[in-house]
């Protein structure tokens, strides 16, 4: 939803000059989604222990220059879960957004390009996915299907896709009524070389905005689910299982929860600035 | 843009608006009720077998027989679908699988303290919204710091890390509140925080822009020509300004509440219906989701008509359109 609002503002236009300076906190955010990459793709190389080695006598240790996040019931160290567990958070972010981005697309251009029967119909659909905001829509998409790291992901991405399938429809239907659609009409260019040729791409183009933006959004939420036991479950090494591990000793080893969930605060602002970069120099 | 004329033509169009808000609602409260209904029976499993714990379970025979006779799930499905929608349309939203109780009644037990609990957030998160727009608008070069900061907390700090941050703050290390649910007017402090905050965060980031273009617009400057003061043009202009975008954002603020609700009542173990939808989503009790589905659906269009109301009193441009 963040997305979908983010989209009704438009900043009056800034100079080029401004518009496409690299800011400080895009900057910072760069850096995070590189570190994040790199733990993506070497975990080895930054952890120190090994994810899933259990160690009771280490139980419950706060955070120290031995175990800088501290470790877990098990005596894992947090510090080394957390790098470990960015390729599976990720990918499940990603996966989510996929999703909800590809059922959008689908929703947006059949209301977008199908016709006013079909417009209608997507519409009252949307209306109704509407009404069950946030993670409404999922929660109630997971008692359907069954809880689940596969059904969460699905879920994220259903209860993303409305938003988007709004903002991908005004786009078509922006660009359908716009000079060069006309133009090419009045060339005698046939439907499909229109589609092709002017109202995807142009309508495509805040696709990926959407997808950087909703990227930390469907981190967070698949988080949520999981910190609330509805995802992956403990001890896997992703940062929503570890959230739900860590929900039972709040009060005596908070450490448990604050870094993994600090982790995802970073993935989600580092995609909300990036996003909104991408959008300041693409979307006008 | 033409206006109804007297007092007859406004009630009429009152009316007008009133029914098709109704009629959307009906609509709306329709679709949840199949697209769940169609759903759960696309999914393999018996329901019958769900209602008695699960597969795990090891129901006999018999017990299956006496279940599905007791929920009328030995029907066609046609039959079943209506029988639901007819027993929906007088109220009755059928009993609770985990809990053997009518849904409707532990909906009316719950809804309460989810209620307070949102109200409560809103306020706070409107008063601080508010503030914070008027303060960075006057206090101009920091005020794009506060801006960006504003947005990142409204969009990436989640509802648990921010409770679990409070918790961890002013109940452990201050001793200051409850950590949990007491029962207290204390122990809701943190909840209505945690709730309020990234709402907050949010909206003030709109509300700011909007109030930075009504303070630099033409009618900003005319009123400082009559020699009103800053703190006039503010208060008089540019506050109403603020509070259109917040409103037209209802409908998200909506959607961030009820699933702020479902944790944050998780985490300090307070009753209402965020955590009693969760209870029902694990234990995939469907009559108790099914009937939170449609309570939050209702109140999603109750609030969506009251923001398009509250949006014709605070801005003239849109009434009569």
């Amino acid at each position: 939803m963040t997305i979908m609002a983010n989209f009704r503002r438009r900043v009056p236009g800034p100079s080029a000059h401004t518009r496409l300076k690299v800011t400080v906190p895009e900057m910072l955010a760069g850096v995070v989604v590189l570190s994040l990459l790199a733990a993506v793709a070497f975990p080895a190389l930054l952890a120190p222990y090994n994810p899933l080695a259990i160690n009771p006598p280490d139980a419950f240790q706060g955070p120290s220059l031995e175990h800088w996040f501290g470790t877990d019931e098990s005596g894992r160290d947090i510090y080394s879960r957390v790098i470990f567990g960015a390729r599976p958070s990720l990918l499940i972010g990603a996966a989510a957004t996929a999703i909800g981005v590809g059922l959008a697309l689908a929703l947006g251009s059949l209301a977008g390009l199908g016709g006013r029967v079909l417009d209608f119909g997507v519409g009252r659909l949307l209306e109704v996915l509407f009404a069950l905001p946030g993670l409404l829509l999922a929660l109630v998409f997971i008692a359907i299907a069954g809880p689940g790291v596969v059904t969460s992901t699905v879920a994220v991405g259903l209860s993303t896709a409305p938003g988007y399938a709004r903002i991908i429809r005004g786009q078509i239907i922006q660009v359908r009524g716009s000079g060069m659609v006309e133009a090419a009409v009045v060339l005698g260019r046939g439907r499909a070389q229109v589609v092709r040729r002017h109202l995807l791409p142009n309508a495509l183009s805040p696709v990926f905005v959407i997808a950087t933006l909703g990227l930390g959004q469907a981190v967070v939420w698949a988080a949520s689910l999981s910190f609330l036991g509805l995802g992956e479950p403990p001890p896997a090494a992703e940062w929503g299982a570890m959230l739900a591990a860590g929900r039972t000793y709040l009060t005596t080893a908070w450490w448990m929860t604050f870094f993994p969930g600090l982790f995802i605060v970073f993935t989600a602002a580092a995609s909300t600035v990036l996003g909104r970069g991408l959008q300041r120099r693409t979307v006008r | 843009m033409t206006r109804p004329a007297g007092i007859g033509g406004r009630l009429a169009a009152a009316a007008r608006w009133l029914l098709a808000k109704a009629l959307g609602a009906a609509f709306v409260l329709w679709a949840v009720t199949t697209l769940i209904f169609f759903g759960i029976r696309m999914i393999p499993g018996d329901p019958a077998e769900a209602i008695l714990g699960g597969p795990g379970s090891q129901a006999s025979a018999e017990a299956l027989a006496q279940v599905r006779a007791e929920y009328g799930l030995d029907q066609p499905l046609v039959v079943q679908y209506f029988a639901q929608l007819g027993r929906l349309v007088q109220g009755d939203l059928g009993n609770s699988y985990s809990l053997r109780m009518p849904v409707s009644s532990l909906l009316g037990e719950q809804l309460p303290a989810t209620l307070t609990l949102a109200l409560l957030s809103l306020v706070l998160a409107w008063v601080v919204a508010l503030g914070l727009a008027t303060w960075s608008t006057l206090s101009g070069r920091s005020a794009s710091l506060v801006s960006s900061g504003l947005e990142i907390v409204g969009a990436a700090v989640p509802h648990f890390w921010l409770a679990s941050v409070l918790i961890l703050l002013f109940s452990i290390n201050l001793g200051w509140l409850p950590p949990v649910n007491t029962g207290s007017a204390e122990g809701l402090i943190l909840p209505v925080v945690t709730l309020a905050l990234p709402l907050a965060g949010f909206l003030g980031q709109v509300m700011r822009e909007s109030m930075l273009t009504a303070t630099t617009s033409p009618f900003a400057l005319s009123a400082r020509a009559r020699s009103e003061t800053e703190g006039g043009v503010l208060f008089r202009h540019s506050l109403r300004h603020a509070a259109i975008p917040g409103i037209a954002l209802s409908g998200w603020a909506f959607g961030s509440l009820i699933s702020g609700a479902v944790v944050v009542e998780t985490i300090f173990a307070r009753p209402g219906l965020g955590r009693t939808l969760l209870n029902a989503v694990t234990l995939r009790d469907i009559p108790l989701v099914t009937g939170v589905a449609l309570v939050s659906a209702l109140a999603y269009v109750l609030v969506m008509a009251l923001s398009d109301l509250a949006e014709r009193i605070a801005d003239p441009r849109v009434r009569g359109s």
